[in-house]
């Protein structure tokens, strides 16, 4: 091809605006460097491109250079990309940060106090309780000890001590007995437990001739804490006499197994 | 300095010769880029975007491929076109449709003293209106030669000579 006619053809204006292939702007280019007036042509087509549309400006574009080079760090220093958007996380994120933290170990603190505290309330009240029940076992031991000790000041009352027989010497007993409620109060301190199987059981004896009679026997001896025993008795009793007798009791005393006897003294 | 000596350079990170050629091209480019969002600021905004893409993009700039003024022009008309796809752009109401580069040229605040634009102007004024329309679509808005032939409703196989009359007449405006 001629190369007015390639000239003419307008591949080179079309080569400017940019609308060619890759294959049509590699033969363009190579047409350059082979004909110069090809190349003028397309310097020429370029420069009325170009005078065209810097008219179309619309203001002065110097100082944009300078805002370029700030954010491309172009400033006769070394050429370095650094990105603009570096700062990421100031310090008001890390003191956000901090604080959220601090805030959420307080709170945890704060929680873990108030299960504490929760526990010793708990505690406390379970002690207050044990407390009170210890208050009120107090104040009925109390009651029972006063009423105890109001019978015994009973003047009334007629004391018989009931001494170790036999083999049993170092058994005691003590009878408070109120004639006028037809009671006795048995303090039976100085017995021993009873052995399995067997059991205490109180007589009133009238003496001339011998008579025995039962007061019943004391089935929770054992169990019991101050061994003093209320036991009902309407009988002239002149002695009283306590044998260890099978469960049950007997119908008579077992002479063999009289631990304690004692006299009631006429006033 | 030659053109090619000075893209080399640039292409090696040279801030003169990247200085040169924002000199060279800058009055063109921001004449394309307002030419499309038809705002101070915003062509502005654009006119950075574009030498700072240029900056980090010149590898991929060859001679082989086309004339420099072409690759850059490239750069500036899609940056511009996508800066008009934007949602803020689209909420500034601005309509685009009607206005041309001419119109640019008819205003009477341009300062622009590098070039005689309202010289251009006056010339310009005189060429065809199809020839305003051409130059507009393939150079300024980077229409295709079919979406050209389209738009101006001329067959796509005239499409090429029409342009080249219409840059012909161009030339003997402003290169006088």
């Amino acid at each position: 091809m001629e190369t007015k006619d390639y000239i003419d053809s307008g591949i080179l204006e079309l080569f400017v605006a940019g609308q060619l292939t890759d294959n049509k702007n590699k033969e363009v280019q190579e047409m350059m460097l082979k004909h110069p007036e090809v190349l003028r042509e397309v310097l020429e087509i370029e420069t009325a491109v170009i005078k065209l549309s810097s008219a179309m400006a619309p203001r002065d574009n110097k100082h944009l250079l300078k805002l370029i080079k700030d954010k491309l760090k172009l400033n006769g220093q070394d050429v370095k990309v650094i990105s603009i958007n570096k700062p990421k996380y100031n310090w008001l994120t890390y003191t956000g940060w901090a604080a959220a933290l601090i805030v959420g170990a307080g709170m945890l603190w704060t929680l873990n106090q108030n299960q504490q505290l929760e526990v010793k309330v708990s505690d406390a009240e379970i002690e207050k309780a044990y407390l009170e029940i210890q208050i009120e076992e107090a104040k009925t031991d109390l009651a029972v000890k006063d009423n105890l000790l109001n019978v015994l000041r009973d003047r009334n009352i007629i004391s018989v001590p009931l001494g170790g027989q036999g083999d049993f010497a170092d058994s005691y007993a003590k009878v408070y007995w109120n004639k006028a409620d037809n009671s006795i109060y048995l303090d039976a301190q100085g017995l021993p437990d009873a052995p399995e199987g067997k059991v205490w059981q109180v007589w009133s004896l009238t003496l001339n001739p011998l008579t025995p009679k039962s007061l019943g026997t004391i089935d929770n001896f054992n169990s019991d804490d101050n061994k003093i025993f209320n036991i009902v008795n309407a009988n002239e009793s002149q002695a009283f006499g306590i044998t260890l007798e099978p469960v049950g009791g007997s119908e008579t005393p077992t002479m063999e197994q009289l631990y304690t006897l004692g006299v009631v003294s006429q006033p | 300095m030659q053109l090619d000596t000075l893209i080399s350079q640039f292409q090696k990170k040279d801030e003169k010769a990247f200085e040169e050629l924002y000199n060279m091209y800058s009055d063109s480019m921001h004449g394309v880029i307002y030419n499309i969002v038809r705002d101070h600021e915003i062509a502005e905004e654009v006119m950075q975007d574009v030498f700072i893409k240029a900056w980090h993009k010149s590898d991929s700039y060859n001679s082989s491929k086309g004339r420099f003024f072409t690759w850059i022009l490239n750069i500036a008309r899609n940056a511009a076109i996508d800066k008009t796809r934007s949602k803020a752009f689209k909420n500034s109401g601005k309509n685009l449709n009607t206005e041309f580069f001419v119109d640019i040229l008819e205003t009477a605040d341009n300062l622009n003293d590098k070039v005689d634009a309202i010289g251009i102007g006056r010339y310009v004024k005189a060429l065809g209106e199809k020839c305003k329309k051409i130059i507009e679509y393939l150079y300024f808005k980077g229409y295709t030669q079919k979406e050209t032939s389209e738009e101006l409703d001329i067959p796509i196989g005239t499409i090429k000579t029409r342009n080249r009359n219409c840059i012909k007449d161009l030339r003997t405006m402003v290169l006088e």
